[in-house]
């Protein structure tokens, strides 16, 4: 009946497992940038989209086309390539920007690492691996209350 | 050969490309492989840092690892977002760990594979001293995480470029 008849069963079938997987990975980082706290932990949420979300949805369309054409289709990866290149560079820009912003509302917050313990592996040695439970909570809890008010 | 062909693996990567995006033809071999050409030349204005790679073989084992870890951290943060932000057993934070890398191509990539993964972010290297502030949302055990970065990708970062 429609074009969509042309994609056998075994292929119908990984094709709707991954895409499935690449929306509910896209959904869940959409909700992680709505419910998670700091601003440093959403940075975390929209690369669930853009590595395997989007992984997933491509393989998805590679099989579908490549199996409705009977021809191999395989441009898609180079929106993976795109995708997997261009992300990082603004997460990264969004990530120093934010730290920009919190030095100049609390200079000594995260000084040039000198309040954050060193973990060094170089030598064999571990060094007190503990880190900044004080300095990860008190700099960003305290700053919204005096906002607030 | 260098003077009209700077960048060979930039150019034949662009031509593959152009060949993916359009339909296979002679055609189409010859107006890609002149678009590269030119684009590789136009690069070469740029004097980036060149990258003489040691590994060539060795970049494709990165790339498997890089694509198990990155699977494997989406089911970590997926785990992460749906626990809440309430959830007594994750706690994100920043920690620093002292690279030994320099090169600054092999930087870039790693910078790359740190964000693109889910779970951690690059947020600040100095250069002078070698630090790197790291952001992380499950940060349990800073040492593993330090083991991973050092171990698992560095030190394959270092045998690819330096």
């Amino acid at each position: 009946m429609t074009r969509l008849d042309l994609v056998p069963l075994w292929a119908a079938v990984p094709v709707a497992i991954l895409l499935v997987i690449g929306a509910t990975l896209a959904l869940l980082g959409a909700v992680g940038l709505l419910r998670l706290r700091t601003f440093y932990d959403r940075l975390h949420a929209p690369t669930l989209c853009t590595s395997w979300g989007t992984a997933a949805t491509i393989l998805a369309s590679m099989v579908m086309f490549t199996t409705m054409s009977g021809r191999p289709v395989i441009h898609e990866i180079v929106i993976g390539i795109f995708v997997m290149i261009t992300t990082p560079i603004t997460l990264l820009m969004l990530g120093r920007a934010a730290l920009r912003r919190d030095r100049a509302k609390d200079p000594t917050m995260l000084d040039e690492g000198a309040r954050l313990p060193l973990i060094e592996r170089d030598d064999g040695t571990k060094e007190a691996a503990k880190t900044l439970e004080g300095d990860e909570n008190a700099p960003q809890e305290a700053p919204p209350q005096p906002m607030g008010n | 050969m260098r003077s009209w062909l700077p960048h060979p693996v930039l150019s034949l990567a662009l031509t593959l490309m152009w060949l993916l995006l359009t339909r296979f033809s002679l055609g189409n071999l010859v107006l890609g492989g002149a678009i590269s050409i030119a684009a590789g030349l136009s690069v070469a204005r740029l004097q980036l840092p060149s990258a003489p790679l040691r590994n060539y073989h060795k970049i494709v084992w990165l790339a498997a690892i890089v694509g198990v870890d990155i699977i494997r951290s989406n089911i970590d943060v997926a785990r992460v977002i749906l626990a809440g932000p309430d959830s007594p057993n994750t706690k994100s934070g920043f920690m620093v760990v002292q690279l030994r890398l320099r090169n600054r191509n092999a930087l870039a990539l790693l910078a790359m594979i740190l964000t693109a993964t889910p779970g951690t972010a690059w947020v600040e290297y100095d250069p002078s001293s070698g630090r790197l502030l790291l952001h992380v949302l499950d940060l349990v055990d800073p040492a593993e995480w330090q083991n991973l970065i050092k171990n698992r990708y560095e030190a394959l970062l270092m045998e690819i470029f330096e």
